[in-house]
């Protein structure tokens, strides 16, 4: 190193060169997140396009709101609700959207690098596998929730404007309710995205497991066995612990994050849960939510493992 | 400084022995071609020293365990593996951001200005380069490196003689000084010849041949025997012979013999053999033959 100091560089073009600066632990991490989002573009491609083509829709039926209106005016089904509803409809597509982009994402992370024998040239540069496993999580855990987040709220903002605009020239009467109280459900989203982030934690991180040890079918090898062991279960022991575990794990935050009934046992609905319903003491010391990141854990530790000792396929 | 030092190096998979007790010394400022049949062991030991693969024996690149600290270790290695690696959807602008956000001792401007000098442009996709223009894309990523070790991996694959001959000027012009070691893996043995300063043959997990290139010039000699010397040629004990052209051309190993070269200058045209050829003699011809074990005087 000293010999190497002493040295004056005899390139004109490398000044810098003699300085190797070490560089903050962090960058790594931020060029590898940079990196995964140059090459999935699908990560925020797909929920954007989703996004578009759902507020095209929407700028269609606005011109059927009011007739819609009547139409519900029969129901017992609140105003508030029927407003909120094509706003949490988009909410609750672009979080499907972005779970499914989640899941063949994650299913692609670590075995894409190695069928196209890239792994190789990502492996000869300074960045560990603990580093790039975590960005890779990281896109699945923090990245898309974010985006969803982010997309969503635009959205439902730019709907809000385009019903208002959309009142001002229909000549409605000023009485008509024509917002839902969207602040509150954005809130909501916010915490919804947390929630279920959490709580499909085990099943990206073992969707990325599987795509570090599989040499091919990652989707079948990830999806199979849980199914073919609750058959089995089922089968053998008339019992259906794991199948509905799996099912609790899918679906289950809905329960364990809100409290689906008002404090007079009326059950609320799903496109428009107040503030007042959420429950985040009880989700957040639920053994559940603990035990699936717990597994989450071990299965990113496997991965990061994996990938020291995985070749190109 | 020595560079890698490898001890008692093996690795199996399953049952085959890739990597059979190598052992290996490189010091700093030298260029090693590791030369070897495919499947001899070649990419394996390369891989060991980079820390893709675990082994078993000792191993120590510039004082470093590769397996256990792979990611400390590419500060001061670089590698171009064989076949351009690098993924297809990235654009060369990317790669340079890439490599300059990750690497402390990348120099973006040296990478820019090799680059300037090909016709790859800044916005194009890997996918859409050719083969020669992306292996000049990683050499400008790796040159611009300011690394102690460039581990070569059949870096001129596939490409034409114009890209090899370039491939290799760029290496000793632009980036090979004495503080820097290169270790090269090729078929393409005729590209390398004047570039190594060693040479190491290697044959099912075996080092069968290890010297510096004065050693290898000084000790072999090829005889391009007068017909009317072929049998006096003969009993001074070749270790190969090959026919071109009707006339007999003899191998001599002169380890043991320093008298022989002028008594082999008599009898015909005497010079260093291309490395192609000695290779050829070790372990070409005859499969089954014990000549690269016999001759192979590991150091």
């Amino acid at each position: 190193m000293n010999t190497q100091s002493n040295h004056v560089p005899e390139s004109p073009l490398g000044p810098q060169g003699t300085a190797p600066a070490a560089l903050s632990p962090t960058r790594p991490m931020y060029w590898s997140v940079r990196r995964e989002l140059w090459e999935n573009r699908s990560i925020y491609i797909a929920p954007l396009a989703v996004a578009a083509v759902y507020l095209f829709g929407f700028l269609i039926s606005l011109f059927w709101v009011p007739r819609r209106m009547r139409a519900m005016a029969g129901h017992d089904l609140t105003p508030s609700i029927v407003l909120a509803m094509p706003y949490s409809h988009a909410a609750m597509l672009i979080m499907l959207i972005a779970f499914l982009v989640g899941i063949f994402y994650s299913l692609d992370a670590l075995h894409g690098e190695r069928r196209d024998r890239s792994i190789l040239f990502w492996k000869s540069l300074p960045v560990s596998d603990l580093t790039t496993v975590l960005s890779k999580a990281g896109i699945a855990l923090v990245a898309l929730p974010l985006l969803v987040v982010a997309i969503t709220v635009t959205l439902q903002l730019i709907m809000l404007l385009l019903s208002g605009a959309v009142r001002l020239v229909s000549s409605d009467s000023a009485a008509t309710p024509w917002a839902p109280p969207l602040f509150e459900m954005q809130l909501v989203l916010l915490y919804g995205t947390t929630v279920l982030a959490l709580w499909h934690a085990p099943i990206y991180c073992w969707f990325l497991l599987v795509s570090g040890w599989a040499r091919r079918a990652a989707f079948l090898w990830a999806v199979l066995p849980p199914l073919a062991i609750a058959a089995v279960e089922n089968i053998a022991f008339h019992t259906s612990y794991l199948g509905s575990l799996l099912q609790n794990r899918l679906f289950g935050f809905a329960a364990g994050a809100f409290d689906l009934k008002d404090k007079n046992g009326v059950p609320v609905d799903a496109h428009f849960i107040p503030l007042a319903q959420l429950a985040p003491g009880r989700f957040f010391s639920s053994p559940s939510l603990w035990l699936g990141l717990v597994f989450a854990a071990i299965c990113l530790a496997a991965a990061v493992r994996l990938r020291r000792y995985r070749e190109p396929i | 400084m020595t560079v890698i030092e490898a001890r008692g190096l093996r690795k199996a998979f399953g049952t085959t022995l890739a990597l059979d007790g190598v052992n290996l010394r490189l010091e700093e400022g030298r260029i090693l071609g590791i030369i070897g049949p495919n499947g001899a062991g070649k990419s394996t030991a390369l891989n060991a020293i980079l820390g893709l693969i675990p082994y078993q024996g000792d191993l120590k690149v510039l004082g470093r365990d590769p397996w256990g600290e792979r990611d400390q270790l590419m500060c001061e290695v670089c590698f171009i593996a064989d076949v351009a690696v690098l993924p297809r959807w990235i654009r060369v602008s990317q790669a340079l951001d890439y490599v300059a956000g990750v690497h402390p001792r990348f120099d973006r401007a040296k990478a820019e200005s090799f680059l300037a000098k090909t016709d790859i442009k800044r916005s194009s996709k890997v996918r859409e380069l050719s083969k020669g223009m992306v292996t000049q894309l990683h050499l400008a990523l790796v040159m611009a490196i300011d690394a102690k070790l460039l581990v070569l991996d059949e870096p001129t694959l596939g490409l034409d003689l114009l890209y090899r001959k370039q491939f290799y000027d760029s290496l000793l012009n632009d980036y090979f000084d004495r503080s820097r070691t290169i270790v090269v893996t090729t078929h393409q043995v005729e590209d390398v010849q004047h570039v190594l300063t060693d040479l190491m043959f290697i044959n099912r997990g075996r080092i069968v041949l290890d010297c510096s290139m004065e050693e290898f010039e000084s000790r072999y000699l090829e005889v391009t025997v007068h017909p009317e010397h072929v049998a006096a040629a003969r009993a001074l004990k070749p270790f190969h012979e090959r026919q071109v052209l009707g006339r007999s051309i003899l191998l001599f190993d002169l380890t043991f013999d320093h008298q022989g070269r002028q008594q082999l200058a008599a009898l015909g045209d005497v010079r260093a053999p291309s490395i192609a050829d000695l290779f050829v003699a070790m372990l070409g011809d005859k499969p089954g033959n014990q000549a690269g074990q016999t001759l192979g005087v590991a150091r």
